[in-house]
C-alpha cells in the first residue's frame, strides 16, 4: 500500500537509519519532488514555462520594447549623462534653494495637517473604538478611495480648483496622507492590548476616560513614528508635484528638462538627494528620541 | 531604675529609636521623591512648551513658505463641491444603458489605456525583482563577498529610490521616446532600489548554516546563493514583490503626464480640457482596478506568507 505523501519529517526519519522502512523504496519514489520530473508531469512543466515565456514577448510586444530601442535609448542616455558633467547653477542656487524650501514646507505642512484630520478618522475607524459598524465601513471605505489615487492626480484636481501653487500641492498632500494615516492609525488602534484598557476601565474610568488613558498612550507612538515618516516620504513625493503645477522644486526640474539643460538638472537632482538625505537623518534622530525605541513603520 | 533609664538602655529603646530613625529617613526619601519628581516634571513641561513653540514656529514658517491662505480656500470652498459635484454622470434609470454609454464613450480607449498600465506595473515589477534580488545579496553584510560590493550596492540602491519615478520618466522619455518603455524602465528602476533595500534586510537574517553547507559542498559563490539562501528568503521576498506590485500601479497610472504611457494621459488630458464626467469616468476605472489589484495581492501574500506574518509587514 502506497502511504501517503510522506512530509519532510518522516520522511528524513525513515532515510534516517533505514530502520522504520525495512524495504527501503528507491530515493526517487520517497521524495519525488527532490528529482527533476519525468514524463508527463515534465512535459506540463516544459508546457508551462513556454505559455509563460509566450506571454512574457507578448507583453513586451504590446509595450513597444524591443532590442534596438533599447540599445538605441542606452546609447543617448550615456549622452544625457555625459552632458550633465559638471553640474552647474547660472546662479540661480538660491532660486532652487528656496524651491527646495517650498517643497520641504509643503510635506511638513501637509503630514501635520493630514495628521491632525486623521487622528479622529481612525478613532471612527477602529473597531475597539467606534461601536457602530456602518460609520467604521464608511470611513474605511473613503480611506480606501483615496489612497486608490496617486498624489499627483488629486493635485491636478487642486490645480483645477485652488490654482497652480504650493497650496493645492499642500492640499494633495493632505487629502491623500489622511487616507493612508487614518488606515494606519486605525490598524494601530485595534493592536492595541485590551488587558491595559481593561484595567483603566476596572478603575471606574468612563469611555472616553478609558480611551485617554487606555488606548491613547498605547497608539501614540506609533502615530508620531508614522507621521515624522510621512513627513520624510512626502518630502520625496512633494518634489515631483511641481510636475503639475502644484508648487515646489518639481516645476524647475520640469522646467529645466524641457529645454534640455542638463547641467541645471543634474544640480538640482543633487539638492534634491542631499535634501532628503538630511532630512532622514534629522527625522530618524527625532523618532529616537522621542520613542526612545524602534517603532515598525508600515509604508 | 526608674522607668525612663530602663528604656534608654533596653533593646527595645534602640529598636523604638532606629524605628524613629527609619521613619525621618523614610520622610527624607519621600521628600527628596517629590523633589525630583516636581522637578523631572518641570522638565518634562518645559520639553513640551519648547516643542511646542518649535513645532508652531515651524508650522508658520511652512505655512509662509507654502501660500496658504485660508481666506482664498474659504473662498474657493464652493468650486470643491462644484468641480467633484460636476464630475456625476447624468444617470436616469429610465435610460440607464443609454446613459452609461454616453459616460462610457471612449471605453475602449480608456480600457487599453488601463490594460498598458497594469502592464507597465508588471513589467517593471519584474526588472525591479530580479536586478533587486541579484543587488540584496551583494548588499547583505552576511552574504556579501566584500566590503566594497555592499558599499557600491548599497549607494546604488540609494539613489535609485530616492530620484522619484517621474524624474527617471522624464530623463528615459527623452532617451528612449514616448511610451510605455520609458514607464517601465523608469519605475523599475525605482522598485530596484526600494526592493534591493527591503530584499537585503530580509537576506541578512538568513540562516547561514544552511548557506554554509552548500558551501562546503565547493558551491561557487553565485550557487551558494542561489540554492542556500534563496530557498530561505523565497517567501518574504516573493510578498515584497507583491507589495511594491500595488505601488507600481498606482506608479504607472501618473506615468502618462510626462508621456511615458499609460492611463495618466488620458486623465490628464481630461483634466486639462475640463471633460469633467470623462475625469470620474476614468478615474472610478483606475480606482477598481487599483482595489482589485491590491486585495488580490494581499490575499495572494497571505497565502504565500500566513495571515499572522502579514501585519508585520
Amino acid at each position: 500500500m502506497r502511504q501517503p505523501l510522506p512530509d519532510q519529517n518522516t520522511a528524513l526519519a525513515a532515510a534516517d537509519i533505514n530502520q522504520a522502512a525495512p524495504a527501503a523504496k528507491p530515493w526517487r519514489e520517497q521524495r519525488p519532488d527532490l528529482y527533476p520530473r519525468t514524463g508527463l508531469a515534465a512535459w506540463r512543466s516544459y508546457l508551462m514555462a513556454s505559455v509563460v515565456l509566450v506571454l512574457f514577448f507578448l507583453g513586451l510586444d504590446e509595450l513597444e520594447i524591443t532590442v534596438e530601442r533599447l540599445l538605441h535609448g542606452f546609447g543617448k542616455l550615456g549622452e544625457v549623462f555625459g552632458l550633465m558633467v559638471p553640474p552647474e547653477s547660472k546662479g540661480r542656487t538660491l532660486v532652487y534653494l528656496a524651491a527646495i524650501a517650498e517643497t520641504v514646507a509643503m510635506a511638513f505642512i501637509g503630514t501635520f495637517v493630514a495628521s491632525l484630520l486623521a487622528l479622529p478618522l481612525a478613532l471612527m475607524g477602529a473597531r475597539n473604538v467606534m461601536p457602530f459598524g456602518l460609520v467604521r465601513l464608511f470611513v474605511r471605505r473613503s480611506s480606501d478611495v483615496v489612497r486608490g489615487l496617486d498624489s499627483l492626480i488629486w493635485a491636478i484636481f487642486f490645480v483645477s480648483i485652488v490654482g497652480l501653487g504650493p497650496f493645492a500641492g499642500i492640499l494633495a498632500i493632505v487629502m491623500i496622507d489622511t487616507g493612508i494615516l487614518t488606515k494606519l492609525y486605525a490598524e494601530a488602534l485595534e493592536n492595541t492590548d485590551s488587558e491595559q484598557t481593561k484595567g483603566v476601565r476596572a478603575t471606574g474610568a468612563g469611555r472616553l476616560q478609558t480611551l485617554l488613558f487606555g488606548v491613547l498612550p498605547q497608539v501614540l507612538p506609533v502615530f508620531l513614528a508614522n507621521s515624522l515618516y510621512f513627513v520624510e516620504s512626502n518630502v520625496r513625493s512633494a518634489t515631483i508635484l511641481g510636475v503639475v503645477g502644484a508648487g515646489g522644486i518639481g516645476f524647475f526640474l520640469m522646467d529645466r528638462m524641457m529645454i534640455s539643460a542638463w547641467r541645471e538638472v543634474a544640480l538640482i537632482i543633487l539638492l534634491v538627494l542631499a535634501t532628503v538625505a538630511v532630512i532622514d537623518t534629522l527625522s530618524r534622530w527625532l523618532r529616537n528620541r522621542l520613542i526612545g525605541q524602534t517603532v515598525t513603520v508600515r509604508a | 531604675m526608674s522607668l525612663t533609664e530602663a528604656a534608654a538602655g533596653s533593646p527595645s529603646a534602640r529598636v523604638i529609636q532606629t524605628g524613629l530613625l527609619h521613619t525621618s529617613g523614610a520622610e527624607n526619601a519621600r521628600q527628596r521623591f517629590v523633589q525630583n519628581f516636581a522637578q523631572h516634571r518641570r522638565e518634562r513641561r518645559m520639553q513640551w512648551v519648547i516643542g511646542l513653540c518649535v513645532l508652531i514656529l515651524l508650522i508658520g514658517v511652512s505655512a509662509v513658505l507654502g501660500e496658504v491662505d485660508l481666506v482664498h480656500l474659504w473662498k474657493r470652498l464652493p468650486r470643491f463641491a462644484s468641480y467633484f459635484g460636476r464630475m456625476v454622470p447624468e444617470i436616469a434609470w429610465a435610460t440607464l444603458w443609454v446613459d452609461l454609454a454616453r459616460w462610457y464613450w471612449n471605453v475602449s480607449v480608456w480600457l487599453a489605456a488601463l490594460w498598458q498600465t497594469i502592464l507597465i506595473a508588471i513589467y517593471a515589477t519584474l526588472l525591479g525583482v530580479v536586478f533587486g534580488y541579484v543587488a540584496s545579496f551583494f548588499a547583505a553584510r552576511n552574504l556579501s563577498p566584500g566590503s566594497k560590493s555592499i558599499f557600491i550596492s548599497r549607494r546604488i540602491m540609494e539613489t535609485a529610490r530616492t530620484v522619484p519615478e517621474l524624474v527617471f520618466a522624464v530623463l528615459f522619455v527623452y532617451s528612449f521616446g514616448l511610451g510605455p518603455l520609458a514607464g517601465v524602465l523608469a519605475i523599475g528602476l525605482h522598485s530596484m532600489g526600494a526592493l534591493g533595500k527591503l530584499f537585503a534586510d530580509v537576506a541578512e537574517n538568513t540562516d547561514l548554516e544552511q548557506v554554509k553547507g552548500v558551501r562546503s559542498t565547493g558551491a561557487s559563490w553565485a550557487q551558494t546563493m542561489v540554492f542556500g539562501a534563496t530557498p530561505q528568503v523565497l517567501p518574504d521576498y516573493l510578498s515584497y514583490a507583491l507589495l511594491r506590485f500595488e505601488i507600481n500601479v498606482r506608479a504607472a497610472s501618473i506615468l502618462g503626464f510626462v508621456g511615458a504611457g499609460g492611463i495618466g494621459q488620458e486623465l490628464y488630458t481630461a483634466v486639462k480640457s475640463f471633460h469633467h464626467t470623462d475625469i470620474s469616468a476614468i478615474a472610478l476605472m483606475l480606482l477598481v482596478a487599483v482595489i482589485a489589484i491590491d486585495s488580490f495581492c494581499s490575499w495572494l501574500r497571505g497565502r504565500i506568507i500566513g495571515r499572522d506574518n502579514l501585519r508585520a509587514i
